[in-house]
This record gives C-alpha cells, sequence and structure tokens, in this order.
C-alpha cells in the first residue's frame, strides 16, 4: 500500500494503481487542508460572524 | 513470490484419475482428511458445510436396471494455470494475494494467515474446490495428539483447499538438497490421496517430466494449454479454458459425455 | 426543548413524538445490532452461507445499496462539474442517502469477512490485478468524499453556525465542494465498475463472465451506468417518501422533474447497452463456454425467464420510458410508481449478478443450489435500513438539508418563535421502519 512496502515488485500494473490512489488521497487531503486553512485565516481576518 | 528456490526446471506437478478403476471407496478422502489436518463437525450430515478438500462425486447414466451404470468421479483442487500460467479463476480474484500459483510447481496454495475470508475464490472456483471454514475445529479428545505436525490447523473464518500436500513436496525437497540433488525422484514425492487409493486409480507427478507416469498417460499437449491427447483423457470444463493440472480417464462413452454435456445425467452428488 | 437546535424558519414535530419514532426505529436497530455480535463472536456459522454460496444475502445487500446510493455521485456530477445548478435543491438529501447507503455498505463487509479484524489486509497485501481490491480502494476513498460532502451539512446547524470558524470552514467547503465532487464521481466510475468486474471476471463461473474491453469487463461500465441512472431514482422515491411522511412538499415540482428527466435517459440508454449484453451473453460468450441459455433458467425451483424478464423489461424498460415520457414523469404518481420499478430493477439486478451466479452448477454433474438466509443475516440486513432512517430523522430535523422547505412550507407570522412547541400534528415526522412506498 505505501511506497516503501517491499513486499510486491513496482511494474506497471501497481504503479498505475497505486497511483491512482494516492492521486485521489492527495487531492482530498490537501482539499481538507486548504478549507482548514483558509477558515482559520477567514476567522482570524474576523469574517464569519453572524450572518455572512 | 515469483520464483520459489531454485530446484531445476519448473515442474507442473499433476493428477491422472482412472474412472475405470475408482471404486468409489473413499479412502483417499479419509488419507487426505488425516494428513491434511482437515476438521470435521460432530453432525456430517450437512454437506454443504462440510470441509472435505477431495470430494468423490457419483454419476450415473440415469438408465433403470439393467443398464444403469455408475462412475465414481474424486475431485481434488484441479490446480488450474488459466490461460497464461499463474491466470487461475481463484489466484487472480484474491483482494489479499492470499493465495498463490507457485510458478516452480504449478500448485497453487493458500496462505491460511493472510486470507482473512471474503470468500471471492470460492465464487470464482467452478469445481467447489474451496471450502470455508465456517467452525474452529474441535477435535475430538485425544484426536489432536494424532495431527500431522507438518501441517498447521486453520482456524474459523478462513478458506481452505487442496495443495498437492505441498508440506511432502517440501519435505522431500529438503531432503534432496541436502543429498546435493535438484530434482525429484517420481516416488520422492506424491500425495497421500495417490499412496491411499488401492485401486491405484490416482497417478501423480510431474506433467513436464517425459519420464514420469502422468506425462505418459495423459500427453498433454503443452503448446495448447496441456490439452491431453490421449484420447481416453479428458479434463473438467475444457472449454472454460482453467487449464487444469488433474485429467481423468475413462473408457465408457456415456461418461466422457457426460462431462461435456449437462442434462444427461440425474444430477446426483455422492458424498460419502 | 429542542428549539433553539432546529432550522429558522421550517417546523417540526414535538419532541415526544420525534424520541418515540427513534425508539420505535431504534429497537428495530438493537435487533440488527445484536445478530451483527452474534456474526462476530460466533463466527458466520451463524447464517445460511454455505460452500456453495459464499456470497449471499450481504453482498446483495452491499451492491443493491452502492447502486442505490448512486445518487450522491451523479447529482453531484450534474451539479458541480456539468454545471445543473437547479440540483442544488436535493443534492444535500443525495449526499445524506448516499453517505447512509455507503456507511451500510462498509458495515456489512465489516460483518461479511470472516477475519475482521484482517480487513485491512486488503490494503496492506493488496493483490492489484483483483476487482475487489479496487472496490475496497474506491469505496473506502469515496466514503471519505462522502464524510466531506456531509460536514459542511452539519455545520449547517443553527447553533453550530454561530460559531465562526465552523461557519467559514462549512463557506469554503461548500465554494471547493466542485473538488471534491469531481474526485467522488472518478472514484465512483472506478468502484461501481468494479463492482460490476467482481462478477464479469469469473471466467469460471460462464453465467457471472464477460468479454472484456482492455482490463474491464463489459458488467464494468453496465453497472457504473446503471448506479448513475437508477442511482437519483432512489433518491426521489426516498424524497417522496419523506414529503409523504412529512406532509410537505420538500423539493420544488421543476428540480424533480429534472433528476427524472436525466435518470430517465440514463436508464433508457442502459437499458439499451443491457439488452445488447444480454443476447450477445446468451449467443455467443455462453455457448462458446459450452453452455446455452436454458441451462442458466432452468430445472430449478426458482431461476426461470421471468428473471430476465422482471429485470429488464418490467424494471427497466418500462421505467425508462415513463420518466423520459414527459406526460407520465409529471404525473407524482406515476412518477413514483416508475422510481419504484426502477429500484426494484437495479437491485433485482445485483442478485441476479451475486445469488444467481453461485447458484448456476458449473460441472454437468453438479447441483443448482437454493439458499434462504437465517435471521440473522436478515437482521443484519435490515440494521442498515433502521439507521438510515435514524440518520435522516436526525439530520431532517436538526439541518437545513431542504433549501426550499421554508419557501414551500412558509409558517403563520406569529407561529414562528413557537414553532417546536406547537401541537398539532400536521408536520409529523415519524417514519415507519423499512422503507415501503407511502401510501400515495
Amino acid at each position: 500500500m505505501f511506497p516503501f512496502n517491499f513486499e510486491w515488485m513496482w511494474d506497471m500494473s501497481h504503479i498505475v494503481f497505486m497511483g491512482g490512489l494516492w492521486y485521489a488521497l492527495g487531492i482530498l487531503g490537501a482539499g481538507m487542508t486548504f478549507c482548514v486553512v483558509k477558515a482559520i485565516l477567514d476567522t482570524a481576518n474576523g469574517k464569519g460572524g453572524h450572518h455572512h | 513470490m515469483k520464483h520459489s528456490g531454485n530446484f531445476g526446471k519448473p515442474k507442473r506437478y499433476g493428477m491422472v484419475i482412472d474412472l475405470d478403476k475408482c471404486t468409489g471407496c473413499g479412502a483417499c478422502m479419509v488419507a487426505c482428511m488425516a494428513e491434511n489436518n482437515v476438521p470435521f463437525k460432530e453432525d456430517e450430515s450437512k454437506k454443504l458445510d462440510s470441509i472435505s478438500w477431495l470430494q468423490v462425486y457419483r454419476l450415473t447414466n440415469g438408465k433403470p436396471y439393467p443398464d444403469a451404470e455408475v462412475c465414481y468421479l474424486p475431485r481434488p483442487c484441479q490446480h488450474c494455470a488459466g490461460k497464461h500460467e499463474g491466470h487461475s479463476p481463484c489466484v487472480s480474484v484474491c483482494p489479499a494475494t492470499a493465495t498463490d500459483y507457485d510458478q516452480q510447481t504449478g500448485i497453487v496454495s493458500q496462505i491460511y494467515t493472510r486470507c482473512f475470508g471474503c470468500r471471492y475464490c470460492m465464487g470464482a472456483c467452478p469445481y467447489h474446490a474451496r471450502h470455508f471454514n465456517w467452525w474452529d475445529p474441535v477435535w475430538p479428545k485425544g484426536m489432536e495428539k494424532y495431527l500431522n505436525p507438518d501441517v498447521s490447523a486453520r482456524m474459523r473464518g478462513i478458506v481452505e483447499k487442496c495443495n498437492f500436500c505441498f508440506q511432502r513436496y517440501q519435505k522431500a525437497t529438503e531432503k534432496a538438497h541436502a543429498e546435493g540433488r535438484r530434482d525429484l525422484e517420481e516416488n520422492e514425492y506424491q500425495t497421500a490421496c495417490t499412496q491411499a487409493c488401492p485401486a491405484g486409480a490416482i497417478i501423480f507427478g510431474d506433467l513436464n517430466n517425459p519420464k514420469h507416469a502422468v506425462h505418459q498417460i495423459a500427453k498433454p499437449n503443452l503448446k495448447k494449454g496441456g490439452q491431453p491427447q490421449n484420447p481416453k483423457a479428458f479434463r473438467l470444463l475444457e472449454e472454460l479454458e482453467t487449464n487444469t493440472k488433474v485429467y481423468y480417464l475413462s473408457s465408457k462413452q456415456w461418461v466422457q459425455d457426460a462431462i461435456h454435456k449437462p442434462h444427461l445425467l440425474d444430477q446426483k452428488e455422492a458424498h460419502h | 426543548m429542542d428549539s433553539a437546535l432546529i432550522p429558522k424558519g421550517v417546523k417540526r414535530c414535538p419532541i415526544w413524538q420525534f424520541a418515540l419514532g427513534l425508539g420505535v426505529v431504534g429497537a428495530v436497530l438493537l435487533w440488527g445490532v445484536y445478530a451483527m455480535i452474534l456474526c462476530w463472536f460466533k463466527g458466520l456459522n451463524q447464517t445460511n452461507m454455505n460452500d456453495y454460496y459464499g456470497f449471499a444475502l450481504w453482498i446483495w445487500a452491499d451492491l443493491a445499496v452502492i447502486a442505490l446510493g448512486g445518487g450522491a455521485f451523479f447529482t453531484g456530477l450534474l451539479k458541480y462539474v456539468i454545471g445543473k445548478d437547479e440540483l442544488k435543491n436535493i443534492i444535500n438529501y443525495a449526499v445524506l442517502i448516499g453517505f447512509i447507503c455507503y456507511s451500510s455498505a462498509l458495515l456489512i463487509l465489516a460483518i461479511d469477512v470472516g477475519q475482521p479484524l484482517r480487513s485491512w489486509f486488503i490494503f496492506w497485501h493488496a493483490n492489484v490485478h483483483s476487482m475487489l481490491t479496487e472496490v475496497a480502494f474506491c469505496l473506502s476513498c469515496y466514503f471519505c468524499v462522502l464524510t466531506i460532502e456531509y460536514i459542511p451539512l452539519i455545520l449547517e446547524n443553527r447553533q453550530l453556525d454561530k460559531v465562526p470558524f465552523v461557519h467559514n470552514l462549512s463557506h469554503t467547503m461548500h465554494e471547493y465542494m466542485a473538488v471534491f465532487a469531481a474526485t467522488g464521481a472518478f472514484l465512483s466510475f472506478f468502484h461501481q465498475g468494479s463492482l460490476g468486474g467482481v462478477a464479469g471476471v469469473l471466467f469460471g463461473r460462464p453465467f457471472a463472465y464477460r468479454e472484456h474491453l482492455f482490463i474491464w469487463p463489459w458488467t464494468f461500465f453496465l453497472f457504473t451506468w446503471s448506479a448513475a441512472a437508477y442511482g437519483p431514482c432512489f433518491t426521489l422515491l426516498v424524497t417522496r417518501i419523506t414529503e409523504k411522511i412529512t406532509r410537505k412538499q420538500l423539493v420544488k415540482d421543476t428540480t424533480i422533474q429534472l433528476l427524472a428527466k436525466i435518470a430517465g435517459w440514463m436508464m433508457f440508454t442502459y437499458i439499451i447497452a443491457k439488452i445488447i449484453d444480454t443476447v450477445y451473453w446468451a449467443t455467443t460468450t455462453a455457448p462458446s463456454l459450452g453452455f446455452t441459455l436454458k441451462d442458466f433458467y432452468s430445472n430449478n425451483p426458482v431461476y426461470g425467464y421471468w428473471i430476465l424478464f422482471a429485470e429488464i423489461v418490467l424494471c427497466g424498460v418500462v421505467p425508462a420510458l415513463m420518466l423520459i415520457t414527459p406526460k407520465i414523469r409529471s404525473n407524482r404518481l406515476l412518477l413514483t410508481l416508475a422510481t419504484i420499478l426502477a429500484v426494484i430493477g437495479v437491485s433485482l439486478n445485483r442478485w441476479v449478478m451475486v445469488l444467481q451466479v453461485m447458484a448456476v452448477p458449473v460441472m454437468s454433474f453438479d447441483i443448482w443450489a437454493m439458499y434462504y438466509p437465517s435471521w440473522q443475516e436478515v437482521a443484519t440486513t435490515i440494521l442498515p435500513v433502521a439507521y438510515g432512517i435514524i440518520l435522516i430523522m436526525i439530520s431532517y430535523r436538526y439541518l437545513p438539508i431542504f433549501p426550499q422547505e421554508a419557501e414551500l412550507n412558509p409558517l403563520e407570522p406569529e407561529a414562528d418563535m413557537a414553532a417546536a412547541a406547537g401541537t398539532e400534528e400536521t408536520t409529523e415526522e415519524v417514519p415507519e421502519p423499512g422503507l415501503t412506498p407511502a401510501e400515495a
């Protein structure tokens, strides 16, 4: 599952499959991190009181 | 694992089962259970969740007396190679790589400690050669002393199946290695069912080796996915291109027909 | 009592009624939990599965809820990626239903495997050539997406929304939802497909096996397609049931009609592909493997040609034609009937691709094996339904799921503040166990 896992040979099918997995997880992780960071910054800037 | 050890040329261990000789006595099934520590239930009447790596089926020609004929067909795991060596129906689908095709011997193995019991392999196998441990094994008092120490007992919740007594192969190769040999003699590695059959109906050996009886009898055409060239020999479900390593012999036309065409038989099953 | 938590401008039933409803469904839930514990502690011998039926009721339920939950990814794709903005009025509910379906699917799988504590092996020792591995990976990832889509909805609860950070977070997540929805559509395409692939690759089972396009059997594409077509029908049906139970309109007709129309055309094209697939399989694939169509549909007490007719014609062609015909579609009663047929149709398809695959004998001397589930299997299959109803009840009560609800059901001016304490029985919200279509 992880790139350092040495159980299998890193052939084409493993690269494609695991690549797709980490690509999707990367987008989700980065997207959520971005949202949380932006929300923190917005809050620090005094946005988001009552009613937008 | 692609290659296990460096024991000379790759083998294709397989069987030839002569249905003309099989009397349906079930000694092979008993030997198999004893050799491989196959668990059993207190009540074995419900057969669909019983574990028997080697199952003897009863075929009848469906005709009334005096033309009625019966044929017994022992069915171990067929150790399919698939269209390309290793693409067995079960091995290709296992999500956790818990069943493996050994390129060195052609044996399909099951890794008990890795199987997590999804049962996809059972769905994939058309021969019903795979069995699930619906219960934890319970041995009658004292019987645990008679278990085979070379074979691990399995726990509840995983799949198991015939592995051509792989532990015997391991023992034989260790011995050969210690003696400085790379190849095994034909009689050095034999399965428990082969040795137990009183009629000599089961023959076991390397299908790649022209000196072995299995090769000489089945005459597998290695260019055509191992199809038998002996007209008396056939394999189960040849059309599916499972490329099995278990060949059957029968001189009876109705048996050969019945194997290929459904509905010629009474669909009856014998569970000894 | 809980009026401070209830969204502004809408009316909910009194708390005692809500609690009573929760209690009734909760009892069913506990029954399921009891069966689940039996399966975990005593093992799968609690089921009626056997070596012929390694896949049974649970796997069917799994495939069915995932297909029905397909409304979430497809509605999300339409709204966020293709830009059908009208669907914003139903997307929240589609996401909630999807979340329920997928969490149920994961729960069922956790009960279904023989060694649940080893479930992580599928990730750790992954065989990337197995369709089931692809299913496991994409399913887990997509469940993350659904959670991400559901979170902002929770954060919009009246009290939570007062916290500035929470407000900003849900606002930001809404703003960038297209990224998550697109990833969700990508993941859904693959796991819906690989669920179809699970059956289609079984070359040892001529009933299931299909020809491949690259590495994917035709069932791969058929499953994705059917989930996109039939999933929205389930969203529509559950919306209708919710409207019946709450006795108010929650989504405007324009939204319903748009989604129904799209689902109808998806279904229409799918069913053509399915018919081609079936004909090719019956005339070419199966005969090449030594089987005739008759072998799959005779000599047994259940599986006859009727099942083909029911799946493809009665619950496929018929609802597709109903949904693409504006006159029929705009009739609420007929629309509901069409969605019911569609839900049955896709569930039947998943049943056939799991249970009938197991039932058909392959060796000429083998038998048709029949199976009926044990009560433990039934209880654990109903468990997710009860869980889903509870989650819908809670979400509906406390979260602004339906953006048009307040507009469609204006409160009398002075009733606004006293809404939660109201004693009238006009705004019931006590679903019965089981998703029975209301007396529409």
